[in-house]
């Protein structure tokens, strides 16, 4: 028995003395909140965008900072831990209706743009955004628009037609849906070509009764389960991300061949870079926005995460259009007239609490079985 | 009714390990897929042991289960000898209800309850940020202490209450008797308790989710923010080592402890 309490105790006092080095020695503190697999984090060779933002900032202010880089799983989970002042960060990468709720709510900071140079680059299409009217709070880092996915060797080209194929009687069972409300509603509003941000209860029903004419068509209600349902061919047919398409794409089993179209209309939706007001240094979270957006890291984090870019030094650049390939740009960056129109209509907006409300009530019961 | 037995033994064993197995074997694979099996390679080894976020955040998780096991250990065991020392069954029955509240408390009641009491404290303290690695450790030593004292009471009420005080009438001060003789009868309860505290807290994900502070994720944190994407294979890679370690451990100390149950009557 002595031994085994000599083995914890030294066990203890490992991990202990593990605890006194881990501290960094950094002056300064960058605290960033950001999605997780969300930015180029240095696996398989890429770029470490923490690490090479930490030196090039030694390197050119004479002052070293440590950055405390945490993430987070869905806005609402980064939202509630903002709002409770339980967690203080200096820049977060929210999605568009989170913004618009934080704004609304006055927990963002406006920025200084002299200290962000590089928003020069941000393509016009998005600015003026509804989450940020004039332009203050935000910084675009990513956009996204959903789509289709389908498997060309069990479903028929001529079928893969808008939202029609997610009801398509040929295919029951080898459906899949979203497994969040806001989504899986908005799935049903485009295809009947309603407004997504109504609160008019008649269009929830009605996207109600879309969703119960596809029960026995659907193969479940998924979220992340999608990737391996749809590498492996368990499914067949799914909505999802464009930039998320090419990650299945790279990983699809030999008998599988994914394809992917955009379904008119669909959903459109933009994550910024912000400023929340519990920021404790914010010229340095400027700086680490300003950062964010040159040359080497904003190609990089579009590399990494597949999601198209708002930002012009990424989708000119030659070396990342030819590492892209054309197919995924054309996906990526579709041929649009006017990105910011069609975003100001179709993007989700924040509802208020009483459609919320009844959006769950409706929810609750398309997930029983 | 032997084969029967038999093969609901195989099934439960494949039902046990197979998902183990299929994480082992797609540890080794080349692609990034879970349908196709490339080729054998040790990629997302080498991925692993150069994603510092990654190490970083099982360091987190070792020094928080440590430290929570340690402190809830003394902890506990202080608790349980005041319990076993109450002379009021009815107390001691309220005692024993108390420490099993949080036991059968959802861990995710129990997680925000102790989120809005550290915002509360912070608010009132007025700190900006009420979350750190403080509150953290005191929601896993919290979660726990019920554990802890589960294991050692039992051990405390089996032993001859006598022999303590014997010690004391032989020339022990109580503190001496108390190390010297109390706590070598209990000590299987306590390292028990010990190891089931540590367990515990290595991989509680819903608690730690609503207490952990900035700069200070653990891994089931990490691995579940991962799921915007997918979960990357490093993870298999990482969880085939941690398979192999405790299983280890597991062989180690069933070894050892076999020595020590033959050697017991001696000291008897």
């Amino acid at each position: 028995m002595n031994k085994k309490i000599a083995l914890v105790l030294a066990l203890v006092v490992v991990f202990t003395m593990m605890l006194g080095c881990g501290e960094a020695a950094g002056k300064k503190t960058l605290n960033v909140y950001n999605w997780g697999e969300y930015i180029s984090d240095g696996s398989e060779d890429s770029y470490d965008t923490i690490k090479e933002f930490e030196k090039w900032y030694n390197e050119t202010h004479e002052d070293t900072v440590h950055v405390n880089y945490d993430t987070f799983a869905s806005n609402e989970d980064m939202y509630a831990k903002l709002s409770a002042g339980a967690v203080s960060y200096d820049v977060i990468i929210p999605s568009d209706y989170m913004i618009a709720r934080m704004r609304n709510e006055n927990m963002l900071l406006p920025l200084d743009f002299q200290n962000i140079p590089n928003y020069e680059y941000i393509d016009d299409n998005f600015r003026g955004l509804y989450y940020d009217p004039d332009d203050q709070y935000t910084v675009p880092y990513a956009y996204g628009i959903v789509g289709i996915i389908y498997n060309a060797n069990e479903v028929d080209e001529a079928d893969a037609d808008g939202w029609n194929l997610m009801w398509n009687e040929k295919y029951r069972d080898r459906i899949l849906q979203f497994n969040n409300s806001r989504d899986a509603f908005g799935t049903a509003i485009y295809k009947l070509n309603l407004d997504v941000n109504s609160t008019d209860k008649a269009v929830w029903d009605a996207a109600y009764e879309e969703l119960e004419a596809q029960r026995s068509l659907r193969y479940g209600l998924v979220m992340d389960e999608i990737y391996n349902m749809m590498e492996s061919g368990e499914a067949a047919i799914g909505a999802y991300y464009a930039g998320d398409y090419f990650t299945m794409l790279d990983a699809q089993a030999d008998d599988v061949d994914l394809r992917f179209y955009y379904p008119e209309p669909t959903n459109y939706y933009v994550d910024a870079m912000c400023i929340p007001t519990c920021c404790a240094d914010k010229e340095l979270a400027e700086t680490f926005i300003d950062f964010m957006l040159s040359h080497d890291a904003a190609i990089a984090n579009a590399e990494y995460t597949w999601y198209a870019s708002p930002n012009r030094i990424v989708y000119t650049d030659e070396e990342y259009l030819e590492e892209m390939g054309e197919e995924a740009i054309a996906v990526l960056y579709p041929e649009m007239e006017d990105f910011s129109a069609l975003y100001n209509v179709y993007a989700y907006r924040n509802l208020d609490q009483e459609t919320l409300d009844y959006i769950n009530t409706l929810w609750e019961n398309v997930k029983i079985n | 009714m032997k084969t029967a037995s038999r093969i609901l033994t195989a099934f439960i064993f494949i039902f046990l390990f197979a998902p183990i197995a299929i994480l082992i074997l797609f540890s080794f694979n080349e692609a990034k897929s879970l349908s196709v099996f490339s080729e054998f390679s040790f990629k997302w080894y080498r991925e692993l042991f150069r994603d510092e976020a990654t190490l970083t955040s099982v360091k987190n998780t070792l020094i928080l289960a440590s430290l929570s096991m340690v402190i809830s250990t003394v902890m506990g065991t202080a608790a349980s000898v005041g319990i076993c020392r109450l002379r009021s069954k009815w107390y001691r029955r309220m005692m024993d209800t108390v420490t099993n509240i949080p036991m059968t408390n959802p861990d995710i009641i129990t997680g925000i309850s102790l989120m809005l009491m550290f915002v509360f404290a912070g608010r009132l303290l007025g700190t900006t940020t009420s979350l750190s690695f403080g509150t953290m450790l005191i929601a896993h030593i919290t979660f726990c202490l019920p554990y802890v004292i589960l294991q050692v009471l039992p051990k405390l009420q089996q032993m001859d209450q006598s022999l303590p005080e014997a010690a004391q009438d032989l020339g022990c001060t109580p503190l001496r008797a108390f190390f010297k003789v109390t706590v070598p009868e209990i000590s299987p309860g306590i390292i028990t308790g010990a190891i089931m505290a540590f367990t515990m807290s290595l991989d509680d994900f819903v608690i730690s989710y609503f207490t952990a502070g900035n700069g200070f994720q653990t891994l089931p944190i990490r691995i579940y923010n991962m799921t915007k994407k997918t979960v990357t294979p490093k993870m298999y890679a990482l969880a085939t080592i941690i398979f192999f370690v405790i299983l280890a451990l597991l062989l180690i100390s069933n070894f050892t402890g076999g020595d020590k149950k033959n050697a017991a009557p001696v000291k008897g």
